[in-house]
């Protein structure tokens, strides 16, 4: 072999190793037309004033999603109410409190810990704990407690990322100026760090709305066509009402427009929080710049 | 003054205790965990408030379940194939006891029975009766056999699992591990070499235009609810699937598999590209200065040195499509037998809990077989975090 | 007159918008040691790299102009440019050798580049280490980690890896700037003795060090070439002001 030959099939390597990669990197968009796309063309058709505004009827074939809507924007706003001041000031507290001790190691391995456990598992725990021996009962607090529970670490982090890439001098020139360590939080570092934060909380949004192990067994209802009335009532929500009517509705075949609705709406809950994720860290960006 | 310092300490506190609230989580999971499922051990597999009864010179004290569900189910027909005298087996019930006796002797209200049941047991030595305890008399002439108790080894070296069966519940969980690993390993065959491929091309192939594309769309991917991909899995995966292998059913441990990787690729694609990106320039300009191509830095360079983040990417991928529920519970058809190929249906061990819990009584026996998958799960999940935390390179 | 190896004709390089190379002519003889000075941000690595096109790696970079190495236009289209720089060396700023053994490290240009020949990698590994200078202290743990090496021997390890490819060019970016006093006087001999066989080019912040090792020094500022002469002429005799008050001392 001479060698203006190997050099010849070092260069071809490459491009076949580069147009290798690229080809399946853009397969990978091309799974994600294939899903989008299939449910937006089927989903589109079911979706209609009434889907999106009525109860549902008829063995749930017929009717709408209404309840299930509600459902699952009470379960966001109760996680959320729940996670979210928690989430920011234990945030705050490792990344503007502790030192690299043992404890925050501590801290840290548990909040990466529970941030791998399995949703079926939180659904197990929220059970146990909140609809069992605290008497909670199948109910929005149980399954708000859990699902809040499950994005805590997901808040955690984020919030210590955007408090980390505060600049340092900022901190020390409020200190200087004789303010004290809470003042300068709240005064100087959370402002900046704020949009950050706004995105992991928005991150959870759409983590809680689309989850459904966790709330099969803490509130989540087969068919409950009203409104809650209390934080102790049991709600329908999106997910596990597309899973109740793709396995184990009365009709399957007869709720599947339903279904693909149902996909659909909980995929522009998706792309929704995708895009106010993005135009935040947009904002972000360019208020530093 | 002190109002603002006793203010600013109490916001401490506030601050601290917040912080304790993951570890407490956590800490509060496994006891809650462990406080439903570990009873399981001490159970017995006969459904509560039933009883085992055979003739008083029957020879045997105690059956296994398992021994129990092959005379129920008619495997095993004499005596002496379960250690007993040479003697047919004749399983006896409460219908069979209905059958044999007119309305006069079993009373109006039942109240008959448990002589009925004496009679017929003290005649008949070939027979084993399951009761409810109630129909069994105090002074019974016959033994009652002693109730197998799950033990660690029936439990997890066990080859069934049908929770409900009667008289004996049978909880192997080997199936169910065995699936769960199945339908993991073959998602993360099919995922991560595509998700390295796409890891290395945003950090070092794709240009600035290319990343833009990408990035959204595996952000998206992973925004995705499983039950979406559950649901996408069923109404397009498995009648694909089964057309194209001509199965009779299309829910297979392949459905599953490939519903999964997809799930699994956002998490290998970040963490992989970010350990890739770890990569110090310097190494690379090295590599180029030497002569070598881009995609030779690459292989002998770049994937070498990230090759623990990669590592991570591979372990935390395991651990995503492992503790996957719903998508899996839609599309792999849930049938509790060792699996031995991909085109046929298998259930997943968070897929039988998603399943059966909520037919599981409270406090029951089932209700704890299901408790207890979900410490293996808990601690599956521990190791994969424990392991990624200690490949994880130290900073310098 | 010597043979000329490196050159640069009317060469002008752009990151973006910011002109960061203008209007330079030089030109590097055979077997001459020449040092690149200049205050931060002067372009003088800028120049160094242009002649590998390591400055290909950074998004937004334009050239117009020339620059050669051998007589080869190392910006035209038809050059290969893993062919061009395996004719160059290049020594970095701080010491990066791979993450593989001693003998991995130098044996790795010979491998890219398709050698597959064992006693010929064994030999050249050997004899650049040798030239190196750095063969005495790691001939016994070839096969060990080149991490656990010091800082200055990783730094002629790195030269060693330099010279295994057989350049006829090294290029070196401060290749002393990271390491300690004791360190910097065995790579400044070193590159002096590689000046036998080899074209240098070095950059370096450090004017003693230009005036020990160099023949010839160039001084850059703001993008432009200002002089460029014999080292002695340069620190006895500058024609330009501005290099007048760089060497004394007045800013940089």
């Amino acid at each position: 072999m001479s060698k203006r030959n190997f050099r010849l099939s070092k260069r071809s390597s490459q491009w076949l190793a580069f147009s290798l990669f690229r080809l399946v990197s853009f397969s990978i968009v091309g799974v994600l037309f294939v899903i989008l796309g299939f449910i937006i063309v089927r989903g589109a058709s079911a979706i209609s004033w009434e889907f999106l505004t009525g109860m549902p009827k008829n063995g749930m074939t017929e009717g709408g999603i209404f309840p299930a809507i509600v459902g699952t924007l009470c379960l966001v706003a109760g996680s959320i109410v729940f996670a979210f001041p928690i989430g920011v000031l234990s945030g705050i507290y490792m990344n503007e409190y502790l030192k690299e001790n043992w404890f925050k190691k501590t801290i840290r391995s548990m909040t990466n810990n529970l941030a791998g456990v399995p949703s079926i598992v939180f659904g197990l725990f929220g059970m146990a704990l909140f609809v069992h021996s605290l008497d909670f009962g199948d109910s929005i607090l149980a399954g708000s407690l859990t699902l809040g529970l499950m994005v805590l670490p997901i808040i955690i982090r984020t919030t210590e990322e955007a408090l980390k890439s505060v600049d340092d001098s900022l901190r020390l020139a409020s200190y200087a100026l004789g303010a004290t360590k809470l003042q300068t939080i709240r005064k100087v570092v959370l402002p900046i760090a704020y949009p950050n934060i706004l995105t992991g909380l928005i991150l959870s949004v759409s983590r809680v709305s689309g989850e459904t192990a966790p709330i099969l067994f803490t509130v989540a209802a087969y068919f409950l066509p009203r409104l809650p009335n209390s934080i102790f009532d049991q709600v329908m929500a999106l997910p596990y009402h597309l899973y109740v009517l793709t396995t184990s509705g009365t009709n399957i075949e007869a709720s599947r427009p339903m279904a693909y609705g149902t996909a659909l709406v909980l995929i522009i809950i998706v792309l929704l929080v995708n895009l106010l994720a993005n135009a935040v860290r947009k904002y972000f960006t360019n208020k530093l710049s | 003054m002190t109002i603002r310092k006793l203010s600013e300490k109490l916001a401490v506190g506030v601050l601290f205790s917040s912080s304790t609230v993951t570890t407490l989580a956590v800490l509060f999971i496994i006891f809650f965990l462990f406080r439903s499922g570990i009873g399981l051990f001490n159970d017995s597999s006969v459904e509560p408030h039933y009883t085992l009864v055979v003739h008083k010179n029957n020879p045997i004290d105690h059956l296994t379940s398992q021994a129990l569900m092959a005379i129920f189910d008619g495997h095993t027909t004499n005596w002496s194939e379960v250690g007993g005298k040479d003697l047919p087996i004749e399983l006896v019930t409460i219908d069979e006891i209905a059958s044999q006796y007119d309305e006069a002797a079993l009373g109006e209200s039942l109240e008959g029975v448990p002589a009925c049941v004496e009679d017929y047991m003290a005649h008949n030595e070939q027979a084993i009766g399951f009761f409810d305890a109630t129909f069994v008399p105090a002074d019974f002439s016959g033994k009652h056999l002693v109730l197998p108790k799950i033990s660690l080894a029936d439990f997890f070296l066990g080859r069934s699992w049908y929770p409900t069966a009667v008289p004996a519940a049978q909880f192997g969980v080997l199936p169910l591990v065995m699936g769960t690993l199945w339908v993991t390993f073959l998602a993360i065959l099919i995922a991560l070499p595509i998700g390295l491929i796409a890891a290395i091309y945003l950090s070092e192939i794709a240009d600035e235009r290319m990343r833009k594309v990408l990035k959204p769309v595996i952000e998206l991917l992973a925004g995705i609810p499983s039950v979406v991909y559950g649901f996408f899995g069923l109404v397009v995966l498995v009648p694909f699937i089964q057309r194209l292998f001509g199965l009779p059913v299309g829910e297979t441990a392949l459905a599953g598999s490939l519903i999964l990787a997809i799930m699994a690729l956002p998490t290998i694609i970040t963490i992989a590209e970010d350990a890739i990106r770890s990569t110090p320039v310097s190494l690379k300009e090295a590599s180029l200065a030497l002569g070598a191509t881009h995609w030779q830095s690459i292989r002998l360079v770049i994937l070498p040195y990230a090759r623990s983040g990669i590592m991570a990417a591979f372990i935390l991928g395991i651990g995503r499509a492992i503790g996957e529920t719903m998508a899996v519970l839609m599309v792999t058809g849930n049938a509790a037998v060792m699996p031995s190929t991909f085109l046929e249906p298998v259930r997943t061990i968070p897929a039988t809990i998603a399943a059966e819990l909520g037919e599981a009584p409270f406090g029951g026996t089932h209700f704890k077989a299901l408790f207890t998958l979900g410490i293996i799960l808990f601690v599956i999940t521990f190791l994969i975090n424990t392991a990624v935390e200690l490949i994880k390179p130290k900073k310098p | 007159m010597a043979d000329v190896k490196v050159e640069a004709k009317d060469f002008n390089l752009f990151y973006g918008d910011f002109q960061a190379l203008k209007h330079i002519n030089f030109k590097a003889e055979e077997h001459t040691i020449t040092a690149f000075i200049g205050p931060s941000g002067c372009g003088k690595s800028t120049l160094l790299r242009s002649f590998n096109r390591m400055n290909d790696l950074i998004d937004g970079v334009r050239t117009t102009g020339t620059t050669l190495v051998n007589g080869i236009s190392v910006y035209d289209k038809a050059v290969n440019v893993d062919e061009l720089r395996k004719q160059v060396g290049m020594v970095f700023q701080k010491p990066n050798p791979f993450p593989k053994s001693i003998f991995e490290n130098v044996a790795y240009g010979l491998r890219v580049n398709g050698v597959r020949d064992k006693h010929l990698i064994e030999e050249r590994v050997v004899t650049s280490i040798q030239q190196a200078a750095l063969w005495d202290e790691v001939k016994d743990k070839l096969k060990k980690s080149a991490n656990a090496l010091s800082g200055g021997q990783q730094q002629r390890l790195c030269i060693a890896r330099a010279l295994a490819i057989e350049p006829s060019v090294i290029l070196m970016d401060e290749p002393a700037s990271a390491l300690d006093p004791i360190s910097t006087a065995k790579i400044e001999e070193l590159i002096y003795e590689l000046k036998q066989r080899y074209t240098i080019i070095i950059v370096t912040h450090n004017m003693q060090q230009a005036a020990r090792v160099s023949d010839y020094t160039a001084f850059f500022y703001l993008g432009e070439l200002i002089e460029h002469d014999e080292t002695k002429t340069i620190f006895t005799n500058p024609k330009s002001l501005q290099t007048q008050n760089y060497i004394t001392g007045r800013f940089g």
